[in-house]
């Protein structure tokens, strides 16, 4: 199967301008700039359906060409804020192959006229930053950044931006206020950023993964990118699989590869043979699959149909020996931590889930807290400013509609066979609150 | 503490930074960086000065602070353990990991070892689920933890 966006991982020094060069390296940005107008460049995008890798699955180049013509200045932000739980794969761009996302920022850019690209990465990840902004300095050295581009009129400037750490601001407007040195509180929309983003200038907003697929497409034409993946949704992606696999890592595979395949023939099938018990899709917040249901293709339609999501394309596998009561503890922790606390309903209600399931868990649990928890969960869902409230929901109302007898063993046996082995703590936790 | 942000070396830096948004405010993260790169920590004072630098209300300056969570008030031990509690590394282990780390240093999550050796914090995924169980060490990932790595970790930090 042929790589596009990993082609070069295994390469050596495949972090430098001299490698990349090597394998026609910046000749889609040359041809794009040479060749074509800015025009067509987003035509090309729109025809090879690229969608957005980061979670939500939008037109590329559709979302580009929302951009209007205006006298203020237009900006490219990248979201490198890889904070969805299972998700890696950004790293592996940045760390691997920062030219290659360079490039594609260069025609970006040029699709739409900006000439300042700001990359947003999580603050976590400084070997990330370290190397991207290596690779910017190379490039500006070599007039692939800057002004005259490659002998062109066209110029850009390129700012790697730091993050500090908050789970929200992977959220787009919330990555906006981010950037302007605010908290990370995402923004009502409208007015959505192609209007009024960045310092109240039209903005597009795009993935890491999404930007590296961008040159290649120049360079091979749309058609070729269409065809690698499945209906409507072109191209590879990198899989992003943990968990309980023999073989956890980044697998780039066609859009529309079934979870099945990338599960036992990429990631080497369930640790020690055991039997898979349910599985993550899309990053922590997409609803929870069971074994029945994974031969479904990875893409964003298909997985929409089945009441999933491919996200981010993390992909989580949990084998038999999970109890999923903890699973869904460990999760709700998870937001009740990154809630931002702008909304009500999903400050309030995640740390109320958190403290329910976590009572169930440990042993503490009364039946009514079983029959309250949907309620609680369903009316955070759509109340809410930006998705989180509806990833809390639709994420952790899986785990409880899905598992829901493991629940209700918690509450009676105030604890499960699986989670015998936990026992010790349990007991200590019984001991510290009566 | 002294603060040195206005030493001229130090500010000279923060104008780089900021020169690089087109708006001055936008700068407050990386200069927060910066301080706490070369302080340890932020300080009220620091807020302060940083608010001042940048035009922007000392109270927006610690809401911004206390927001995010790589920004701390205090100083963290010389060797920084923040480890992933979320559900890749959770699966594989994470909790005896950190079990073990409050053990051995005989301290909880949010705590600093009093001879200020060692700050162990708990921390949601760090995108680095293929090396689970993981944590950052000061600026370091450390994957695939188990007992014998921690305590080879601790021993080399002593």
């Amino acid at each position: 199967m042929e790589k596009i966006i990993s082609r070069h991982f295994d390469q050596e020094n495949s972090h430098r301008l001299e490698s990349y060069l090597k394998d026609s390296g910046y000749e889609g940005a040359r041809k794009a700039l040479t060749e074509m107008t800015p025009e067509q460049v987003v035509e090309e995008v729109k025809k090879s359906n690229l969608r957005g890798l980061g979670g939500a699955g939008f037109a590329t180049g559709t979302k580009w060409s929302f951009i209007k013509q205006t006298y203020k200045p237009k900006y490219l932000v990248i979201n490198g804020d890889e904070g969805e739980p299972g998700t890696f794969k950004d790293k592996y761009i940045l760390e691997q192959d920062p030219h290659a996302f360079i490039e594609g920022v260069i025609i970006t850019c040029y699709a739409f006229g900006s000439h300042k690209a700001y990359v947003y990465i999580r603050g976590e990840y400084l070997k990330s930053i370290e190397r991207l902004q290596a690779a910017i300095d190379e490039a500006y050295k070599n007039k692939f950044l800057g002004k005259e581009i490659m002998g062109t009129p066209f110029h850009l400037d390129v700012v790697v931006h730091q993050g500090a750490g908050a789970y929200i601001c992977g959220e787009e407007t919330a990555l906006l206020e981010s950037l302007e040195g605010k908290k990370g509180f995402p923004r009502l929309k409208p007015p959505f950023p192609a209007v009024s983003g960045l310092f109240g200038c039209p903005t597009v907003i795009n993935n890491v993964e999404t930007v590296t697929c961008v040159a290649p497409i120049i360079l091979k034409g749309s058609d070729w990118f269409s065809k690698l993946g499945s209906t409507k949704n072109g191209g590879n992606r990198l899989f992003c699989v943990s968990g309980h696999v023999n073989k956890p890592g980044v697998y780039e595979l066609p859009n529309g590869t079934t979870l099945r395949s990338i599960i036992y023939e990429h990631a080497g099938g369930i640790r020690g043979g055991r039997t898979l018990k349910a599985v993550i899709p899309g990053g922590i917040s997409a609803p929870i699959l069971t074994p029945d249901q994974i031969d479904v293709k990875m893409d964003f339609d298909s997985l929409k149909a089945i009441g999933s999501m491919a996200g981010s394309g993390g992909i989580i596998v949990m084998d038999d020996t999970t109890c999923m009561v903890w699973a869904a503890m460990i999760a709700s922790r998870f937001y009740a931590h990154e809630s931002c606390g702008q909304c009500s309903p999903c400050r309030e209600g995640s740390g109320w889930v958190y403290r329910n399931i976590k009572r169930i868990y440990h042993g503490e649990g009364q039946t009514h807290d079983l029959t309250h928890l949907p309620g609680i969960i369903n009316n955070i869902g759509g109340n809410t400013i930006c998705a989180f409230g509806d990833a809390v929901t639709m994420s952790i109302g899986s785990y409880v509609s899905k598992f829901r007898s493991e629940f209700e063993i918690h509450i009676k046996e105030k604890k499960c066979e699986l989670c015998m082995k936990k026992q010790g703590i349990v007991e200590s936790y019984a001991k510290i609150n009566h | 503490m002294e603060v040195i942000i206005f030493t001229e070396d130090f500010l000279l830096e923060l104008y780089k930074i900021a020169s690089r948004y087109e708006d001055r405010k936008a700068a407050l993260l990386p200069v927060l960086h910066y301080v706490q790169e070369k302080e340890g920590m932020i300080s009220l004072e620091a807020e302060k000065d940083i608010g001042e630098f940048l035009d922007i209300p000392v109270v927006h300056v610690h809401d911004v602070v206390s927001f995010y969570h790589l920004f701390h008030q205090t100083k963290k031990g010389k060797c920084h353990f923040s480890v992933c509690q979320t559900t890749s590394c959770a699966l594989l282990g994470g909790e005896d990991i950190i079990e073990h780390l409050q053990k051995r240093l005989n301290i909880k999550p949010g705590e600093t070892t009093p001879d200020g050796k060692f700050s162990l914090t708990l921390v949601e995924c760090l995108g680095a689920c293929e090396i689970a169980p993981m944590m950052q060490c000061n600026k370091e990932y450390k994957g695939l933890l188990n007992k014998k790595k921690i305590d080879e970790l601790i021993d080399q930090n002593r």
